[in-house]
């Protein structure tokens, strides 16, 4: 790697923060629910509707059930942390400021191959859309760079920029480890030794896997999907499209679990997707009314 | 004369996308040069992540002026009518040319400047683009209108002679002024004229020609693998992506660890090439080697190994996973995983995958033991049609043997070919469907004929693919199809238009490959009614003679002919039907061919136009020689025909109409149909009669053209 100490996992978020903020992006804190990417925190999903500036950058805890491995897999799991930039309009210079932030957390551009390949990043539960690319960093995907074009099936007027970095991923890139659970989560000091992102997690990797796939209690699920539903549209009804969303994304976490579960067929999950899909579009749609926006 | 250099800069435009890109610009350039009267001697286009250029040589500096003449109405029409023309050509009467009665508009039109043309012209092209998928980005984009590109478009090169051609999108203004490669040069690079584009960029570590990246990664790429003492696996289409990735390609080598050579080939050379777009290599026993290339964009400053050692860990951490799925797939028998097909929709209206497999083992067992796949290939063994008399069948007991166990092992076959689809690898990589279960079927122990059959039984995949010729999977790749067409046509959902959701089209040209290709001769309404899935197949049977028409079309086969023979009925072994449509077609292009058709058409009209035809009218006592001769000739010509039809003698029934040629004509020479004499009249519309049934025997010539 480069000359410098690799950073450890919070510094590398301490990097990002400090490199954003100096940028002009608000360093805001995860969105306290559960959810399955950054994409889904106000921050992002609102906040990219309307003609309105707004810069900000935060770190959003991910849960993805059914990627759980009990802890097991060095490359896999069913809870990590995405870093998050929205930058609303586009900056000219956003792929400079990218490559920027790389240069601050150690990445060398001229002994390291970046390289922006197509991908075209979809959200068919946010009814989101837009172009873009995986960064690669020697053929590693480090980052999702997307122009968002549309949001809970508006159209973006004008469009945001939005970075989301995998931490885990760019940090066992950085520190050299082959595993996740062997990365460095801190640096010791003279008085107290460092500690591992296994030390920290890898225990809530096992047990959330072992509820998430074994014993979550599915009719309560079922349940609880439909009262989210159904609370969902009762906040749509009285124009609060905050809590609305609210409940959209706890709707979206519990058919994950439901899924990872198993008990959702392959012709049913269109269907509680699409349910999914109507409850953020809903809210969207109640967001641009109370801010007196036209599509 | 002069050059022209435009180059559009844009965030990285997707590789797939920039060959087409070329010519299109190419194309939108060159028609905007001909609407405004000019021509270039050349025009070169180049491509990269991060641009779009041209160069067009020996552009004039101006166009020619031009007197363009507009026809209008006569003299002496309505007011309205000159009204509207001199409102249209901007012109008063008196500035009108009269000229035979006519007037016409005549506008000079002076010459322009062709850097006025271009600076017109470039917005335009630009915002004509046909990008399969383009975006919106920036401040601009508050408005849906705003400017849509591949990517954020940056900058604009207009170069005409040593000229800026002045132009404006957008906000972004035409200059000289470039970009070098993203890490190699900072800060603009400035361009000259166009013959210092490519030279400049090099210097910037740009390579702008598609053509010297392709040639650098395909040479470098095989160097790299040559120097490790390994063969390249050639790959255009990862030559091609590649240079659309990169505007300084730099080929090198990684090892991953051998232990991974464990899993499949195939797996490791998908996952390299699709996931990763490394090139894989084989040792010199022709085996894939525990190597790759991937291709860097940058020129290290170590000589690339932090790139290698990094790309080296990504593909391992795939292939670690590809292993994984390997391992657990192995240890879970494909019975077991068949069950989990139940829980797969096949359609909502046809059940699950368990219930198409179940039909298909059935299908498979039924398609061997009625004889229509024989123990040994029908060519081998001298094709002859199913025959419907079991009792031939008991004479062989080893014949018997041999077809019990061919059926039970096609059943076999049926009956795992779909499991892997519920395999962690196949839900991982779809495209190694077939292939997996080939290989977790010999894991357990299946014979290779079984083995292969769930290997294979996808294929043909369309046409041109390899049709499968081992009995086995041709009876489970033949099932599966025949399933197919008949459930979907059954239910009611065949393909309609443009529009084929379940790819009926491309399973009924595997369907027909496999017949054809292996002789296998049986009824196929028989085949669709043992599918179980209805009683009456009549449009999925002109549907597959519809796809037999396009299938045979290059091979030559003429579509009316397949008509003239299908339409007779009775005639649905697809193999005899090809068979006679091919002595047909040999026969009709000859000239005696050419004359008997047209002989049939006529006796074909005159008897469309007679009422009351009646084939045994009796011969007048005073039969003329012409008469005479074609009643001899039919007597003959007529069962010698039916009978080589029996035999399938096909050449033989051609030439048994072909003796009745020189009789039809001297016929029509020498004698009048509609004779006053209805006695005569009536015999000779019988005999006209009995010769075109006759030709019919063999083919409906109504349906022939020509």
């Amino acid at each position: 790697m480069s000359d410098i100490a690799p950073l450890s996992f919070q510094d590398l978020i301490l990097t990002l923060h400090d490199y954003w903020g100096k940028q002009g992006c608000a360093i805001l804190q995860p969105y306290d629910m559960e959810m399955g990417a950054g994409t889904f925190h106000t921050a992002t999903t609102l906040r990219a509707l309307g003609p309105d500036p707004w810069n900000a950058a935060f770190v959003q805890p991910s849960r993805r059930p059914t990627d759980g491995r009990y802890g097991e897999n060095p490359n896999r799991l069913g809870a990590y942390y995405q870093y998050q930039v929205i930058l609303k309009p586009s900056p000219p210079d956003l792929q400079d400021l990218y490559l920027g932030s790389l240069k601050a957390i150690g990445i060398d551009p001229l002994l390291h191959d970046i390289r922006f390949v197509e991908d075209d990043w979809e959200s068919p539960t946010l009814g989101a859309w837009g172009l873009g690319w995986e960064v690669w960093c020697d053929g590693m995907e480090v980052t999702q760079f997307t122009y968002f074009q549309q949001m809970g099936g508006f159209d973006c007027k004008p469009v945001s920029g939005e970075l989301t970095y995998g931490l885990e991923r760019l940090a066992m890139y950085i520190q050299n480890k082959d595993s996740i659970f062997d990365l460095a989560y801190n640096n010791a000091t003279a008085d107290r030794p460092a500690i591992t992102y296994g030390d920290v997690f890898r225990e809530n990797e096992r047990q959330m896997s072992t509820y998430h796939f074994e014993v979550a209690d599915t009719d309560m699920l079922f349940d609880a999907f439909k009262k989210a539903t159904a609370e969902c549209e009762s906040c749509l009804a009285r124009s609060l499209p905050i809590p609305a969303y609210e409940q959209a994304i706890k709707a979206s976490h519990i058919f994950n679990i439901l899924q990872a579960r198993g008990v959702i067929s392959v012709q049913e999950r269109a269907s509680y997707m699409g349910r999914v899909r109507d409850l953020a579009k809903g809210s969207c749609q109640a967001w641009m009314e109370k801010n007196g926006w036209t599509a | 004369m002069t050059d022209f250099l435009l180059e559009l800069r844009s965030e990285e435009i997707p590789a797939r996308m920039q060959v087409k890109a070329k010519e299109d610009l190419a194309r939108l350039f060159n028609d905007a040069l001909a609407k405004a009267g000019l021509a270039a001697a050349s025009v070169e286009t180049f491509a990269t992540p991060r641009r779009l250029a041209l160069i067009a040589t020996g552009l004039p500096l101006a166009t020619d002026a031009v007197s363009e003449e507009t026809k209008g109405p006569k003299v002496g029409a309505p007011p309205q009518a000159m009204e509207g023309f001199l409102r249209k050509a901007g012109l008063t009467q008196d500035q009108l040319i009269e000229r035979d009665g006519v007037y016409f508009a005549v506008v000079e039109k002076a010459g322009r400047q062709t850097a006025d043309v271009l600076a017109e012209a470039i917005p335009a092209i630009i915002r004509a683009f046909p990008w399969p998928k383009s975006q919106r980005w920036g401040a601009g984009s508050a408005s849906t209108e705003s400017l849509r590109w591949v990517r954020p478009l940056q900058g604009i090169v207009a170069i005409l002679g040593d000229d800026v051609v002045p132009c404006e999108i957008e906000g972004i203004v035409s200059g000289t002024a470039t970009m070098g490669h993203r890490f190699h040069h900072s800060g603009p690079v400035t361009i000259g004229n166009a013959g210092d584009y490519a030279e400049k960029l090099r210097d910037a570590h740009v390579l702008v020609h598609f053509s010297e990246r392709c040639a650098l990664i395909r040479d470098g790429a095989k160097a790299a693998a040559a120097a490790a003492g390994l063969t390249l696996v050639a790959d255009e289409g990862l030559v091609v992506e590649n240079a659309g990735l990169t505007e300084w390609p730099v080929p090198m080598l990684g090892r991953f660890d051998p232990a991974f050579l464990e899993v499949p080939q195939e797996v490791i050379q998908l996952t390299a090439r699709v996931n990763q777009k490394y090139f894989v290599c084989h040792d010199s026993a022709g085996k894939l080697a525990n190597a790759f290339v991937c291709t860097a964009n940058i020129a290290a400053h170590d000589g690339g190994a932090a790139i290698v050692a990094g790309n080296e860990k990504v593909l391992a951490a795939r292939l670690s996973d590809a292993k994984f799925f390997w391992e657990q797939d192995l240890k879970v028998a494909l019975d077991d995983q068949a069950t989990k097909l139940t829980q797969i929709t096949f359609h909502e209206k046809l059940g699950s995958v368990a219930d198409k497999v179940e039909r298909v083992a059935r299908l498979a067992r039924w398609l061997v033991e009625e004889g229509i796949l024989g123990p040994c290939s029908p060519a081998q063994a001298g094709a002859q049609p199913a025959n419907n008399d079991s009792s031939d069948k008991v004479l062989d007991p080893g014949l018997r043997r041999g077809t019990q166990e061919l059926a039970d092992q096609a059943e076999r076959a049926a009956r795992l070919c779909k499991a892997d689809l519920v395999t962690g690898m196949v839900g991982e990589f779809p495209e190694l469907q077939g292939l997996m279960g080939g290989y977790y079927a010999r894991a357990q122990g299946e014979t290779d004929a079984v083995a292969d059959a769930v290997r294979d039984h996808y294929k043909p995949v369309g046409q041109g693919d390899e049709v499968p010729t081992a009995p086995v999977t041709v009876a489970v790749s033949l099932a599966d199809k025949l399933d197919t067409l008949a459930q979907f046509f059954a239910a009611g959902m065949p393909p309609t238009g443009s529009k084929d959701p379940f790819a009926l089209r491309r399973a009924a040209i595997g369907f027909l490959s496999l017949l054809l290709q292996n002789d296998l001769r049986c009824s196929l309404k028989d085949m669709l009614l043992a599918t179980g899935a209805g009683n009456s197949f009549d449009s999925l049977e002109e549907f597959l003679v519809d796809r037999l028409k396009v299938q045979q079309r290059e091979a030559g086969v003429r579509h009316d002919l397949i008509d003239a023979v299908f339409s007779l009925g009775g005639e649905d072994d697809l193999v005899r039907l090809l068979a006679r449509v091919k002595a047909l077609q040999a026969y009709i292009t000859t000239a005696e061919g050419a004359n008997l058709l047209a002989a049939y058409k006529r006796a074909a009209n005159i008897l469309k136009a007679a009422d009351g035809v009646d084939a045994a009218a009796p011969a007048p006592a005073d039969l003329v020689a012409e008469e005479r001769a074609l009643l001899t000739a039919l007597d003959t010509a007529a069962p010698n025909a039916a009978a080589a039809v029996d035999a399938e003698d096909f050449e033989g029934a051609m030439a048994a109409l072909a003796s009745l040629r020189a009789p039809i004509d001297a016929f029509f020479d020498g004698v009048m149909v509609n004779d006053e004499d209805p006695a005569k009249r009536a015999f000779r519309l019988g005999l006209l009669a009995r010769f075109r049934d006759a030709v019919t025997q063999v083919a409906d010539f109504s349906k022939v053209e020509g």
